[in-house]
């Protein structure tokens, strides 16, 4: 039997701010940034979400549509860069308000915003070798910018969950990863918020890894863009995923489903993983969908999934990912302020 | 350092806060929680056995704090409930979202969220909190 994604879950915090919202504060003009980033708005974690809280409800959505045992669960690995403890897995929270059990491995990933996808990799890996029957890989994140900087318009939060195992909504065809040592985006330990090489993350960086990923894989299942209906990019904004659709040769109606990122923001590891949730919660059994990852430091993911009949009975046991998205509160500046915890008291 | 939270305690708490879980007595069909290991009506007829709450329920009362017991200062104004789950026993509860759309009678659903931090360097303590089920308002 094949290995897929036997069910998946989203979950995103209801606060958006605007980018007019944040330009307001910096004397900037929203017209630009949003035309620029091709972002409207962007989701707000409440004060008491964080990486765990997110992760545990997009896992517990991966559950109702998988409908196994939780405890058949052998593995769960959540990737994150906004981790709650330094030391302390995430994994262990989560796993025991899933009721997953004690017989389970633990261990939290971290690879930037590409995290997610390389627990899903060893997930896959791990049934294959027949270690577990079932592992969760989970992406998430609350991510912060600094006040003021470019990334503070699209920071956002939010996360995705995927179980891996036999009888698959979707079947994993193949994955690949492109890595190489390159530092266009970083955080030191104690460190709030992220460092970046400003022009430098586009070229040499995101673009260079999300299209060797995709080539490799492209040339390794002999497929190309053509044979897909959907193609899911990590979303930092709204350009960069348009522009790799472009220079890999798929279209824009191959890209539109995925690109969550216009009107809830960049959730960094949860990013492409919301992207494929939102295509399957729409995709017909017999559909292919192609998705590539990207982490600074660097490397990219990349996966072919073709989605199976099983989609037609699992996917109404949850609630989709545009629930989530369109389930929303604005608020303005000053509150924002509040909930990310800016300020001192 | 010391905590002003018990570590101990918390984790002995952990399960009934992370998963609602109180008991049921299968004798007279009563359920507890916070978690009873005996049941008062059945006495030693009792049969109790460990029972998962929905987290489903409504609102019976609540109060907005504003005034914050220390630890808490920087979540309000938020709003505690008393709530009866479907399942039929109350308890207090964390209601999230703004204060001024709750109401007695709404519908709630569970979410899982942070209670307390203690401090930036101390434990942080998780558990289930209550969000209003959207779609119905109450009829007045
Ligand atoms: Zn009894």
């Amino acid at each position: 039997m094949t290995i897929g994604i036997v069910g998946y879950g989203a979950y995103i915090p209801r606060h958006r701010i605007s980018v007019e919202e944040i330009a307001k504060i910096w004397g900037e003009n929203a017209e630009n940034y949003k035309r620029g980033l091709m972002v409207s708005e962007k989701s707000v974690p409440d004060m008491d979400e964080d990486t765990i809280t997110i992760s545990t409800e997009a896992g517990r959505n991966a559950l109702l549509r998988a409908g196994i045992d939780p405890a058949a669960i052998g593995a769960i690995y959540i990737g994150s860069e906004s981790h709650p403890y330094a030391v302390k897995p995430s994994g262990t929270v989560v796993s025991e308000v899933l009721c997953l059990g004690n017989d389970i491995m633990v261990a939290d990933f971290e690879f930037a915003c590409k995290a997610g996808t390389a627990a899903m990799q060893c997930c896959y890996g791990m049934v294959k070798a027949g270690m577990i029957e079932y592992g969760m890989a989970i992406g998430a994140d609350t991510s912060q910018g600094r006040p003021g900087d470019a990334l503070e318009y699209t920071a956002a939060a939010g996360g995705a969950a995927f179980i891996i195992g036999r009888d698959p909504l979707a079947t994993l065809d193949d994955t690949c990863s492109f890595t190489t040592d390159t530092s266009d985006f970083w955080r030191r330990n104690m460190e709030d918020y992220p460092k970046h090489g400003a022009r430098f993350t586009g070229k040499p960086a995101y673009f260079k890894h999300v299209t060797s990923a995709a080539r490799m894989l492209l040339e390794r299942t002999g497929t190309k863009p053509g044979d897909y209906d959907y193609v899911v990019f990590h979303m930092p904004n709204g350009k960069f995923p348009a522009n790799a659709a472009k220079m890999l040769g798929f279209s824009g109606q191959q890209l539109q489903q995925s690109l969550v990122v216009t009107r809830i923001g960049n959730c960094y590891s949860g990013s492409s993983p919301l992207g494929l949730s939102n295509v399957l919660d729409v995709a017909k059994p017999g559909q292919k969908i192609f998705m590539v990852s990207y982490g600074s430091g660097a490397g990219s993911d990349a996966f072919s999934f073709t989605v199976t009949d099983k989609i037609l009975e699992r996917r109404d046991l949850a609630p989709t990912t545009e629930h989530y998205i369109s389930k929303k509160t604005n608020i303005d500046y000053g509150m924002y302020v509040k909930l990310r915890g800016k300020l001192k008291m | 350092m010391v905590h002003k939270s018990s570590v101990p305690l918390y984790w002995r708490l952990q399960k009934s806060r992370y998963t609602l879980t109180g008991t049921k007595c299968h004798t007279c069909n009563t359920v507890y929680f916070p978690p009873k290991e005996f049941c008062p009506a059945c006495r030693r007829k009792g049969d109790i056995r460990e029972f998962r709450f929905s987290g489903r329920g409504k609102i019976i009362s609540y109060t907005v704090i504003r005034v914050p017991p220390e630890g808490f200062e920087k979540y309000t104004p938020y709003t505690v409930a008393i709530i009866e789950l479907d399942e039929g026993t109350r308890l207090s509860g964390q209601v999230v979202g703004n204060p001024e759309s709750i109401d007695i009678g709404r519908k709630v659903s569970p979410v899982f969220r942070k209670f307390h931090e203690d401090g930036p360097a101390g434990l942080i303590q998780y558990g289930i909190k209550f969000e209003l089920v959207a779609e119905e308002t109450p009829l007045k």
